[in-house]
């Protein structure tokens, strides 16, 4: 057992030019080049990508678990921020 | 080792009432009941949620066994790869193996998220402690075999992980999905490569039915022992990590099989194997659980050999990664500390 120390990486995707970066799954380097690398290897073999971000996984802070959590609940109360709130009477076009 | 915050399990996090203090029970049981709310409304369980230990357990331990079966798989055929009969069937062989590599990694990673280490499961694997599918156990015989596992070992691991796609852990189902993506090419190159043997000189297809007549029982007995001895097979249905009984799997498999074995123009080495109108599907022999049950004890054709060059891969390795290590430490000290190149991207 040799690799404890290698680090953990977060592995993000931009499958195609005008995308986003999505994540894609995790693996461990010994450092960044060596991650963009085996990110390279392990997550675009058909072609899945046209640009990689790796990330440390210690680098990222998430909010709590539990998704129906407080954190989220000014949210949920503002319908209004949704076109669906608003009553348009029929016939009006391009609104 | 470090872990991804996002990755975190909560039970180190948060919720104390994990470790069965008293006075404790009220947020267990709410904490049981948000988990049962979830799985009976098919919504996925994700790393950091709460969830009862031994639903933690019996995913780590089917996904570590999922991800050392990918990376022991890969022996048999690579053993063939030198012998590959043209450059085609070569680089094809070779991005077969590497896939598996690719699997293997996938799983481990899914494994991670639920707080077991890399390097404890590959511990495991080298000990003993944990095992990888029966099935590769068995040798590579002849070039046909190349073509008979990837046409009936990857069809019954195809038929067995579509279903898990679905499985009620995120990250399981994330790496299961990509997995069945790549899968179907592991099917269809062996399924064209016995087409081919079996289509060549009569030498070559008798190669390609020998093959198959080595496989089909071994294939048959991936999908586990029979629904009323299977042990952990209705609590795994319950918490929907599996979604259908070992049985129902293996006469899918059975079934889809018949007709492609037609089309090879080759038969499979059961003699009760026959349609029955009434059920809809073919009946089909017994299956001898004796010698699935000596290959599981190590009594197979290659267990020892197979652990051995695991180990020995892994021994090997370790200068590579020592190497590697030592290169990114002094990098680092060398270039400042966490200039990363994400805005450059
Ligand atoms: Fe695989
Ligand atoms: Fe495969």
């Amino acid at each position: 057992m040799t690799n404890t120390d290698w680090p953990l990486w977060e592995v993000f995707v931009r499958s195609r030019r005008g995308l986003s970066h999505t994540h894609a799954g995790s693996l461990h380097a010994p450092d960044a080049e060596f991650a963009l690398r085996n990110a390279r290897d392990l997550y675009t073999r058909r072609g899945e990508g046209v640009s990689i971000w790796v990330v440390p996984s210690t680098a990222i802070t998430a909010s709590s678990p539990d998704e129906k959590d407080p954190f989220f609940e000014p949210a949920a109360d503002k319908p209004y921020r949704h076109p669906t709130f608003y009553e348009i009477p029929e016939g009006v076009k391009h609104l | 080792m470090a872990t991804a915050a996002a990755h975190q399990p909560a039970r180190t996090q948060q919720h104390g009432a994990h470790d069965g203090t008293a006075g404790a029970t009220g947020t267990e049981d709410a904490h049981q009941r948000a988990f049962d709310a979830a799985v009976a409304a098919d919504e996925r369980i994700e790393p950091r949620d709460w969830m009862p230990d031994a639903y933690r357990a019996t995913l780590v331990r089917q996904i570590a066994q999922h991800a050392h079966s990918e990376i022991i798989g890969m022996q048999p055929e690579a053993n063939w790869i030198t012998r590959a009969p043209s450059l085609r069937r070569k680089a094809i062989l070779m991005a077969k193996v590497q896939d598996e590599a690719g699997h293997g990694l996938y799983l481990y990673s899914a494994a991670e998220t639920l707080g077991t280490g890399r390097d404890e499961l590959l511990d495991k694997l080298h000990t003993g402690r944990q095992k990888y599918s029966s099935i590769f156990n068995y040798p590579t015989l002849t070039w046909a075999d190349v073509g008979a596992i990837g046409w009936l070992v990857d069809g019954a691991a195809i038929t067995n992980q579509v279903p898990l796609c679905r499985c009620s852990y995120g990250p399981y189902a994330r790496a299961m999905i990509r997995i069945c993506k790549e899968e179907s090419f592991h099917q269809r190159q062996g399924y064209e490569l016995l087409l081919a043997l079996s289509r060549g000189t009569p030498e070559q297809h008798a190669m390609a039915q020998d093959a198959v007549d080595r496989w089909w029982w071994p294939s048959l007995m991936m999908f586990g022992p029979p629904d009323d001895e299977s042990a952990h097979s209705a609590q795994s249905m319950d918490w929907k990590i599996k979604r259908h009984s070992n049985d129902e799997l293996r006469q899918r498999f059975v079934d889809i099989c018949v007709p492609q074995a037609e089309s090879l123009g080759l038969t499979l080495p059961d003699p009760d194997l026959r349609w029955n109108e009434e059920r809809g599907h073919h009946d089909f022999g017994p299956i001898d659980w004796t010698e699935f049950k000596e290959v599981l004890k190590g009594n197979g054709p290659c267990n020892e050999q197979r652990i051995t060059q695991r180990r020995r891969a892994h021994d090997e390795g370790a200068w590579v990664r020592e190497a590697a290590a030592a290169y990114a430490a002094k990098h680092s000290t060398a270039a400042g500390h966490g200039e990363t190149g994400v805005e450059q991207a």
